[in-house]
């Protein structure tokens, strides 16, 4: 676990970098998983006076929940300048595809209302996008948990090593993720038919993601020994029991949300699945960052730099946090169907 | 190290950087010129200000999207195509980039929802409010993203340690010795060319007699910090040169067109400088001015490109030509800001047709004078990535060329396409010209739409009762 016999600060400040790795990643995915997952059903609302609603639900917000990305990447750089420079170039193709999916996806929020009437062309740039993108960050989960090939400190493997059956099948679970995020925050901010259409399809991608989460489940403990030692190793499998079983209550939670007339309690039970599914992850992966050699102990940045990025996250995320609320409450309440720009 | 994959990655950046700053420099702008009129507007009470600060807050939107989606994929290229430059210089630049995601990104980002669609929502002051901390936000990630670039090029505040620059002294990182004039220059550069499209396009609006009293208003804005930006820059520049020349002076050399040592430097007006040959071809130069400019004594000397071995020079003609377009453009905008000032004393600057007509030509030619400083500076660093520190050719990530030929092919297709199009659309907003108010300025009417007014919503057919389907 510490192969370098570290001890107290030495030990705990990468500890607690990766822990602000993790939290910034996971507040990513469900900020912009839900705004992702809006582009990802744009296709399956035809008419233009939805397709406001929709974007109007998360026009806002988008800006912010993406900073997070930004958050996430330059905290994994401070912290951990080895593992950045490992898992960037070997991810290369699904990060570039990323970005450029990100850039149509972004202009489209402005574009497509000055564009009007012509605005077809953002219509698809958004809805590709956005689902490039989730495709993308998929894959890229799917290539962390396959690992790097590492020389000399540096990623010595090809340019498509990420492509594997498994990455594919991750890159599909996070679109099909991100687009029940979406349509349980449609019902949750949206009214009319924009609303019913989100409840028919969010039944079936709880009952999709739930499908994949198994599959992952299993797949990953047959293909990596490492990942088979974590969770049935020793007695882990009784520590770690609460994991799967977390994962079923929260299921349970969402089906009857989506049922009744707690679309809040849909929505939360979505979010509380990406989190579990992303403690599970680290679960399998940890203490690599880019696995299966690089620990976060090696890949560590210098104490100085980690503390002192460190006080600045402690001292400013609570008011990015506090800001991030205020606009969310600004914002608060159900977006309706034809009410006029006024 | 895969030399084409060097070369490679070198065009993608750059060419990625460079569509980028565009509209970073025009977002720092046009958000103080919006926060600016809103509270002119709160002031006054005078509704053309209300009209002028929702017209160009549509313009600012439209730009700052195309500033954020292109800002992402810099940080991420740092990884993909630089990952042994983020090896080396992580542990100082990364703490730099995360705190302008910390105090600036978040900022700007979370406010912008507020200031675009706030305009019903919320009470006008904390409207206003959150125009003038996007403002803040965009200043604030200048100073940042700037000391970052400064300490590419005057290192300070660390010590090496196997290759790898280990931070000591945070404030001597941040406060490195070129910064202070980088940020200086760099941000009068992006409020002067943000004032010089608004003079241009209160020209045009004069010219074609439409919105005139908005026309009028941005034009004696515009005028105005045009007047007084474009001398100051000078100033600003003037020093900035003298702190390149102290702690970068084979950049200095290259963009002088200045070889030899051997006596009082002359001021290259043109010249095409010859590598191999090591002068200048069909030279014009002013004797000794060069010395005049850069020691500030007729008889000052500096250290020509011939005292650096030629592994340690920059590529002279793109940093010679590209400080020339940059110095001759602020020359014009500063005959350009005196004229109307000028003009405007003698009362005659709403009426002189040659004026207005020469100002509605001007607006691109900030931007393009900023991309030729960038030039300057960043093409003057090499052969280093981190001056002194790191050589750009060991600052490869393990990528081949292949690859990277096929990510540059993707951003300029994608770049090309996404960004003409956006620039079209601000064109065309410009031209559009400011609406009638959409929206009272009075006590807000509470509760309406919860429904963002997208600022590409046109808040003319608004205006006009035509609810949006």
């Amino acid at each position: 676990m510490n192969p370098l016999n570290l001890s107290g600060y030495a030990y705990w400040l990468p500890v607690v970098a990766t822990a602000v790795v993790g939290l910034a990643v996971t507040m990513y995915v469900i900020l912009d998983g839900f705004d992702l997952g809006i582009g990802i059903l744009f296709p399956f609302y035809p008419r233009e006076a939805d397709r406001d609603q929709l974007m109007n639900s998360v026009a806002p917000f988008w800006d912010g929940n993406e900073t997070w990305l930004v958050l996430g990447g330059t905290w994994l750089l401070v912290a951990f300048p080895l593992a950045y420079s490992i898992i960037a170039p070997a991810l290369y193709v699904p990060l570039i595809a990323m970005l450029l999916a990100l850039v149509f996806r972004g202009v489209a929020f402005e574009f497509r209302w000055v564009a009007k009437p012509r605005h077809r062309k953002w219509d698809i740039a958004f809805a590709a996008g956005s689902t490039v993108a989730a495709f993308s960050q998929g894959t890229m989960v799917g290539g962390l948990l396959n690992g790097f090939r590492v020389e000399a400190g540096q990623f010595a493997g090809g340019p498509l090593d990420w492509l594997t059956p498994f990455s594919l099948m991750c890159g599909a679970g996070l679109i099909v993720g991100y687009a029940l995020l979406g349509a349980c925050w449609l019902v949750m901010k949206t009214s009319g038919e924009v609303e019913q259409t989100a409840r028919r399809y969010a039944r079936p991608l709880l009952l999709a993601l739930l499908a994949f989460i198994v599959v992952i489940s299993v797949w990953t403990p047959l293909q990596f020994e490492r990942v088979a030692a974590r969770w049935f190793g020793g007695s882990n499998m009784l520590y770690l029991s609460p994991v799967p079983l977390i994962t079923v209550v929260l299921a349970i939670a969402g089906w009857r949300g989506l049922a009744g007339r707690h679309p809040t309690v849909a929505f939360n039970a979505a979010v509380g699945l990406f989190i579990v599914s992303f403690i599970g992850l680290a679960i399998s992966t940890l203490p690599y960052l880019a696995p299966p050699s690089i620990t976060l102990w090696q890949a560590a940045a210098s104490p100085q730099s980690q503390t002192f990025m460190l006080v600045g996250t402690t001292v400013l995320v609570p008011f990015v946090l506090g800001y991030t609320v205020f606009v969310y409450y600004t914002f608060r309440g159900k977006v309706h169907p034809g009410e006029g720009y006024h | 190290m895969d030399p084409h994959a060097l070369l490679l990655s070198r065009i993608q950046f750059g060419f990625t950087i460079s569509v980028h700053i565009i509209f970073p420099a025009f977002s720092i702008g046009s958000s103080a010129f919006v926060a600016t009129l809103l509270v002119l507007w709160r002031r006054t009470g005078r509704e053309h200000y209300h009209r002028l600060a929702r017209f160009w807050t549509k313009i600012f939107a439209v730009s700052f999207a195309m500033g954020v989606v292109s800002g992402i994929p810099l940080s991420y290229e740092l990884g993909t195509n630089w990952s042994r430059y983020s090896l080396a210089t992580g542990n100082v630049i990364g703490p730099l980039i995360g705190y302008e995601v910390l105090t600036a990104f978040f900022l700007e980002s979370t406010f912008l929802g507020i200031m675009l669609f706030g305009w019903t929502r919320v009470p006008p002051w904390l409207h206003v409010t959150s125009a003038v901390l996007v403002a803040l936000g965009t200043m604030i990630s200048g100073f940042w993203i700037l000391a970052a670039n400064s300490w590419m090029q005057t290192p300070a505040g660390h010590v090496m340690h196997d290759g790898i620059a280990i931070p000591v002294d945070w404030f001597h990182v941040i406060f490195n010795p070129s910064f202070p004039y980088r940020f200086t220059h760099m941000m009068t550069a992006a409020y002067l060319t943000t004032s010089v499209v608004v003079l241009a396009g209160g020209a045009r609006y004069l010219l074609e007699g439409k919105f005139q009293e908005e026309a009028r208003t941005m034009l004696r804005m515009g005028v105005g910090m045009v007047a007084i930006l474009g001398p100051a820059q000078l100033f600003f520049g003037d020093q900035h040169g003298l702190n390149t020349l102290e702690h970068q002076p084979a950049k200095v050399a290259a963009r002088e067109g200045h070889w030899e040592n051997t006596g009082p430097a002359a001021l290259v007006l043109f010249g095409i400088p010859d590598r191999d040959r090591e002068l200048n071809r069909a030279e014009i130069a002013i004797p000794r001015l060069g010395s005049l400019i850069l020691k500030h004594d007729l008889n000052g000397r500096y250290a020509g490109l011939k005292d650096f071995p030629k592994a340690d020079r920059p590529p002279v003609l793109p940093v010679f030509f590209a400080f020339r377009i940059m110095v001759g453009i602020g020359v014009l905008l500063i005959l350009l800001g005196l004229t109307g000032a000028f003009l405007w004393i003698r009362g005659k600057l709403f009426t002189t047709r040659w004026y207005l007509q020469a100002a509605t030509y001007s607006w691109p030619v900030g931007f393009v004078a900023i991309l030729a400083g960038w030039v300057t500076t960043e093409t003057g660093r090499q052969p280093y990535v981190a001056y002194g520190i790191v050589r750009t050719q060991h600052a490869l990530s393990p990528v081949s060329a292949g690859t990277v030929a096929a990510s540059l092919v993707a951003f300029v297709l994608v770049y090309t396409v996404v960004f003409s199009i956006g620039i079209y659309y601000i064109r065309r907003l410009v031209l559009g010209g400011p609406k009638p108010a959409a929206v009272s300025p009075g006590p807000l009417p509470r509760g309406l739409s919860n429904r963002p007014l997208s600022l590409g919503a046109q808040p003319e057919e608004a205006a006009a009762g035509e609810a949006r389907p």
